[in-house]
Protein backbone atom coordinates (compact mmCIF):
# COMPACT_ATOMS: atom_id res chain seq x y z
CA UNK A 1 0.00 0.00 0.00
CA UNK A 2 2.85 2.39 0.86
CA UNK A 3 4.23 1.85 -2.67
CA UNK A 4 1.01 3.13 -4.23
CA UNK A 5 0.84 6.03 -1.77
CA UNK A 6 4.40 7.10 -2.53
CA UNK A 7 3.75 6.91 -6.29
CA UNK A 8 0.56 8.96 -6.00
CA UNK A 9 1.94 11.59 -3.59
CA UNK A 10 5.15 12.27 -5.55
CA UNK A 11 3.22 12.20 -8.83
CA UNK A 12 0.50 14.59 -7.70
CA UNK A 13 2.99 17.12 -6.29
CA UNK A 14 4.94 17.05 -9.58
CA UNK A 15 1.65 17.38 -11.52
CA UNK A 16 0.57 20.45 -9.53
CA UNK A 17 4.02 22.05 -9.94
CA UNK A 18 3.95 21.39 -13.70
CA UNK A 19 0.51 23.01 -14.02
CA UNK A 20 1.69 26.05 -12.02
CA UNK A 21 4.89 26.27 -14.13
CA UNK A 22 2.97 26.14 -17.42
CA UNK A 23 0.30 28.66 -16.45
CA UNK A 24 2.40 31.36 -14.81
CA UNK A 25 5.61 33.29 -15.34
CA UNK A 26 7.41 31.54 -12.45
CA UNK A 27 10.75 29.86 -13.17
CA UNK A 28 11.74 26.40 -11.84
CA UNK A 29 13.83 28.24 -9.22
CA UNK A 30 10.68 29.85 -7.82
CA UNK A 31 8.90 26.48 -7.75
CA UNK A 32 11.63 24.64 -5.84
CA UNK A 33 12.19 27.50 -3.38
CA UNK A 34 8.45 27.78 -2.78
CA UNK A 35 8.17 24.03 -2.18
CA UNK A 36 10.97 24.18 0.38
CA UNK A 37 9.12 26.92 2.27
CA UNK A 38 5.88 24.92 2.04
CA UNK A 39 7.71 21.87 3.42
CA UNK A 40 8.94 23.89 6.41
CA UNK A 41 5.43 25.27 7.05
CA UNK A 42 3.86 21.77 6.85
CA UNK A 43 6.51 20.54 9.26
CA UNK A 44 5.67 23.45 11.61
CA UNK A 45 2.04 22.40 11.51
CA UNK A 46 3.01 18.78 12.27
CA UNK A 47 1.60 17.49 8.97
CA UNK A 48 4.79 16.48 7.17
CA UNK A 49 5.65 13.73 9.68
CA UNK A 50 2.26 12.16 9.04
CA UNK A 51 2.73 12.41 5.27
CA UNK A 52 6.08 10.60 5.59
CA UNK A 53 4.43 7.88 7.67
CA UNK A 54 1.76 7.37 4.98
CA UNK A 55 3.76 7.91 1.80
CA UNK A 56 7.32 6.96 2.82
CA UNK A 57 9.94 7.77 0.21
CA UNK A 58 7.35 9.53 -1.97
CA UNK A 59 7.54 12.42 0.50
CA UNK A 60 11.26 12.26 1.31
CA UNK A 61 12.52 12.33 -2.29
CA UNK A 62 10.78 15.66 -2.98
CA UNK A 63 12.60 18.95 -2.42
CA UNK A 64 9.98 19.94 0.21
CA UNK A 65 11.62 17.35 2.49
CA UNK A 66 14.57 19.77 2.66
CA UNK A 67 12.45 22.31 4.56
CA UNK A 68 11.06 19.57 6.79
CA UNK A 69 14.46 18.18 7.81
CA UNK A 70 15.84 21.71 8.40
CA UNK A 71 12.92 22.55 10.66
CA UNK A 72 12.85 19.30 12.63
CA UNK A 73 16.63 19.19 13.12
CA UNK A 74 16.64 22.82 14.30
CA UNK A 75 13.83 22.15 16.76
CA UNK A 76 15.69 19.13 18.11
CA UNK A 77 18.78 21.30 18.57
CA UNK A 78 16.74 23.86 20.53
CA UNK A 79 15.40 21.16 22.83
CA UNK A 80 18.88 19.82 23.58
CA UNK A 81 20.93 23.03 23.94
CA UNK A 82 18.82 26.19 23.75
CA UNK A 83 19.10 29.05 21.26
CA UNK A 84 22.61 28.13 20.11
CA UNK A 85 21.25 24.65 19.40
CA UNK A 86 19.03 26.08 16.66
CA UNK A 87 22.04 27.44 14.81
CA UNK A 88 24.21 24.36 15.26
CA UNK A 89 21.45 21.81 14.74
CA UNK A 90 19.68 23.37 11.73
CA UNK A 91 21.93 21.78 9.12
CA UNK A 92 22.73 18.56 11.00
CA UNK A 93 20.47 16.20 9.04
CA UNK A 94 20.37 18.21 5.79
CA UNK A 95 24.14 17.99 5.70
CA UNK A 96 23.81 14.66 3.89
CA UNK A 97 22.26 16.33 0.86
CA UNK A 98 24.47 19.43 0.78
CA UNK A 99 27.80 17.71 1.43
CA UNK A 100 27.13 14.80 -0.93
CA UNK A 101 26.02 17.10 -3.77
CA UNK A 102 29.22 19.16 -3.38
CA UNK A 103 31.48 16.08 -3.23
CA UNK A 104 29.83 14.27 -6.15
CA UNK A 105 29.65 17.35 -8.38
CA UNK A 106 33.30 18.20 -7.64
CA UNK A 107 34.51 14.69 -8.50
CA UNK A 108 32.40 14.41 -11.68
CA UNK A 109 33.34 17.94 -12.78
CA UNK A 110 37.02 17.04 -12.62
CA UNK A 111 36.54 13.69 -14.37
CA UNK A 112 34.09 14.66 -17.16
CA UNK A 113 34.06 17.43 -19.74
CA UNK A 114 31.11 19.75 -20.42
CA UNK A 115 29.11 18.68 -23.47
CA UNK A 116 27.94 21.65 -25.51
CA UNK B 1 2.49 47.27 -38.50
CA UNK B 2 1.47 48.76 -35.14
CA UNK B 3 2.16 47.39 -31.67
CA UNK B 4 -1.09 45.45 -31.22
CA UNK B 5 -0.74 43.63 -34.54
CA UNK B 6 2.85 42.79 -33.73
CA UNK B 7 1.87 41.37 -30.32
CA UNK B 8 -0.83 39.30 -31.97
CA UNK B 9 1.61 37.96 -34.55
CA UNK B 10 4.14 37.02 -31.83
CA UNK B 11 1.42 35.21 -29.90
CA UNK B 12 0.36 33.26 -32.97
CA UNK B 13 3.85 32.26 -34.01
CA UNK B 14 5.34 31.39 -30.62
CA UNK B 15 5.31 27.61 -30.06
CA UNK B 16 2.48 26.35 -27.89
CA UNK B 17 3.41 24.31 -24.83
CA UNK B 18 1.71 20.92 -24.87
CA UNK B 19 0.34 21.43 -21.37
CA UNK B 20 -1.62 18.19 -20.94
CA UNK B 21 1.28 16.09 -22.22
CA UNK B 22 3.69 17.91 -19.89
CA UNK B 23 1.41 17.32 -16.93
CA UNK B 24 1.06 13.60 -17.65
CA UNK B 25 4.82 13.18 -18.09
CA UNK B 26 5.49 15.06 -14.84
CA UNK B 27 2.97 12.91 -12.96
CA UNK B 28 4.36 9.62 -14.26
CA UNK B 29 8.06 10.45 -13.88
CA UNK B 30 7.66 12.07 -10.45
CA UNK B 31 5.55 9.17 -9.23
CA UNK B 32 8.04 6.64 -10.59
CA UNK B 33 10.89 8.32 -8.66
CA UNK B 34 8.84 8.13 -5.45
CA UNK B 35 8.00 4.47 -6.14
CA UNK B 36 11.63 3.48 -6.91
CA UNK B 37 12.72 5.38 -3.79
CA UNK B 38 10.30 3.37 -1.67
CA UNK B 39 11.60 0.12 -3.20
CA UNK B 40 15.22 1.13 -2.44
CA UNK B 41 14.27 2.08 1.14
CA UNK B 42 12.65 -1.31 1.71
CA UNK B 43 15.66 -3.12 0.26
CA UNK B 44 17.97 -1.13 2.58
CA UNK B 45 15.81 -1.88 5.63
CA UNK B 46 15.43 -5.57 4.95
CA UNK B 47 18.85 -6.58 3.66
CA UNK B 48 21.14 -4.14 5.52
CA UNK B 49 19.12 -3.82 8.73
CA UNK B 50 19.12 0.00 8.69
CA UNK B 51 16.64 2.12 10.65
CA UNK B 52 13.95 3.79 8.55
CA UNK B 53 15.31 7.32 9.15
CA UNK B 54 18.86 6.28 8.17
CA UNK B 55 17.65 4.59 5.01
CA UNK B 56 15.98 7.86 3.89
CA UNK B 57 19.38 9.56 4.23
CA UNK B 58 21.03 6.75 2.20
CA UNK B 59 18.29 7.11 -0.41
CA UNK B 60 19.01 10.86 -0.74
CA UNK B 61 22.71 10.02 -1.19
CA UNK B 62 21.95 7.41 -3.89
CA UNK B 63 19.58 9.71 -5.81
CA UNK B 64 22.04 12.62 -5.71
CA UNK B 65 24.91 10.38 -6.84
CA UNK B 66 22.98 8.92 -9.77
CA UNK B 67 21.63 12.25 -11.00
CA UNK B 68 25.06 13.93 -10.73
CA UNK B 69 26.59 11.09 -12.75
CA UNK B 70 23.88 11.21 -15.44
CA UNK B 71 24.21 15.00 -15.69
CA UNK B 72 27.99 14.75 -16.06
CA UNK B 73 27.54 12.15 -18.81
CA UNK B 74 25.20 14.58 -20.63
CA UNK B 75 22.11 12.36 -20.54
CA UNK B 76 20.09 14.20 -17.92
CA UNK B 77 19.31 17.38 -19.91
CA UNK B 78 17.26 15.40 -22.43
CA UNK B 79 15.22 13.83 -19.64
CA UNK B 80 14.61 17.21 -17.97
CA UNK B 81 13.35 18.85 -21.17
CA UNK B 82 10.81 16.02 -21.51
CA UNK B 83 9.72 15.35 -17.93
CA UNK B 84 10.18 18.95 -16.66
CA UNK B 85 8.72 19.14 -13.15
CA UNK B 86 8.84 15.37 -12.79
CA UNK B 87 12.60 15.68 -12.44
CA UNK B 88 12.93 19.27 -11.18
CA UNK B 89 10.76 18.84 -8.06
CA UNK B 90 12.43 15.70 -6.60
CA UNK B 91 15.98 15.92 -5.19
CA UNK B 92 17.27 15.06 -8.70
CA UNK B 93 16.65 18.68 -9.75
CA UNK B 94 18.77 20.00 -6.88
CA UNK B 95 21.69 17.75 -7.83
CA UNK B 96 21.24 18.49 -11.54
CA UNK B 97 21.42 22.26 -11.04
CA UNK B 98 24.62 22.08 -8.97
CA UNK B 99 26.32 19.63 -11.33
CA UNK B 100 25.44 21.48 -14.53
CA UNK B 101 26.46 24.87 -13.10
CA UNK B 102 29.84 23.57 -12.00
CA UNK B 103 30.40 21.83 -15.36
CA UNK B 104 29.51 25.02 -17.24
CA UNK B 105 31.94 27.20 -15.29
CA UNK B 106 34.77 24.63 -15.13
CA UNK B 107 36.94 26.47 -17.64
CA UNK B 108 37.06 29.60 -15.45
CA UNK B 109 39.07 27.77 -12.81
CA UNK B 110 38.47 26.25 -9.41
CA UNK B 111 37.86 29.39 -7.35
CA UNK B 112 36.17 31.87 -9.68
CA UNK B 113 34.56 29.11 -11.77
CA UNK B 114 33.40 26.07 -9.80
CA UNK B 115 33.59 27.54 -6.30
CA UNK B 116 31.76 30.74 -7.09
CA UNK B 117 29.09 29.32 -9.40
CA UNK B 118 28.25 25.82 -8.10
CA UNK B 119 25.29 27.03 -6.06
CA UNK B 120 24.14 29.65 -8.56
CA UNK B 121 20.76 27.95 -9.06
CA UNK B 122 20.47 25.71 -6.01
CA UNK B 123 21.47 28.44 -3.56
CA UNK B 124 17.96 29.88 -3.54
CA UNK B 125 16.59 26.58 -2.19
CA UNK B 126 19.09 26.53 0.68
CA UNK B 127 18.52 30.19 1.55
CA UNK B 128 14.74 29.87 1.41
CA UNK B 129 14.79 26.69 3.50
CA UNK B 130 17.09 28.03 6.21
CA UNK B 131 15.28 31.39 6.48
CA UNK B 132 11.83 29.81 6.71
CA UNK B 133 12.91 27.02 9.09
CA UNK B 134 14.78 29.45 11.39
CA UNK B 135 11.91 31.90 11.75
CA UNK B 136 9.32 29.13 12.13
CA UNK B 137 11.38 27.62 14.97
CA UNK B 138 11.60 31.05 16.64
CA UNK B 139 7.82 31.39 16.24
CA UNK B 140 7.20 27.92 17.67
CA UNK B 141 9.51 28.56 20.63
CA UNK B 142 7.89 31.94 21.38
CA UNK B 143 4.35 30.62 21.13
CA UNK B 144 4.66 27.25 22.86
CA UNK B 145 7.79 27.70 25.01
Amino acid sequence: MIYLNSFLFAGVVCLICQIVLDNSKLTPGHITSGLTVIGAILSYAGIYDKIIRWCGAGATTLISNFGHTLYSAGLQGYESSGFLGILTGLLSSCGVAIVSVIVFSFIFTIVFKSKD
Amino acid sequence: MNKDEYAKLVKELSPKEPRIKNAIYAFLVGGLIGFIGEVIVNILIESFGLARVDSYAWLALIIIGISCLLTALGKFDNFVTKAKCGLIVPTTGFAHSVQSASLDYKREGFVTGIGANAFKLAGSVIVAGIISAFFLIILKVMCYG
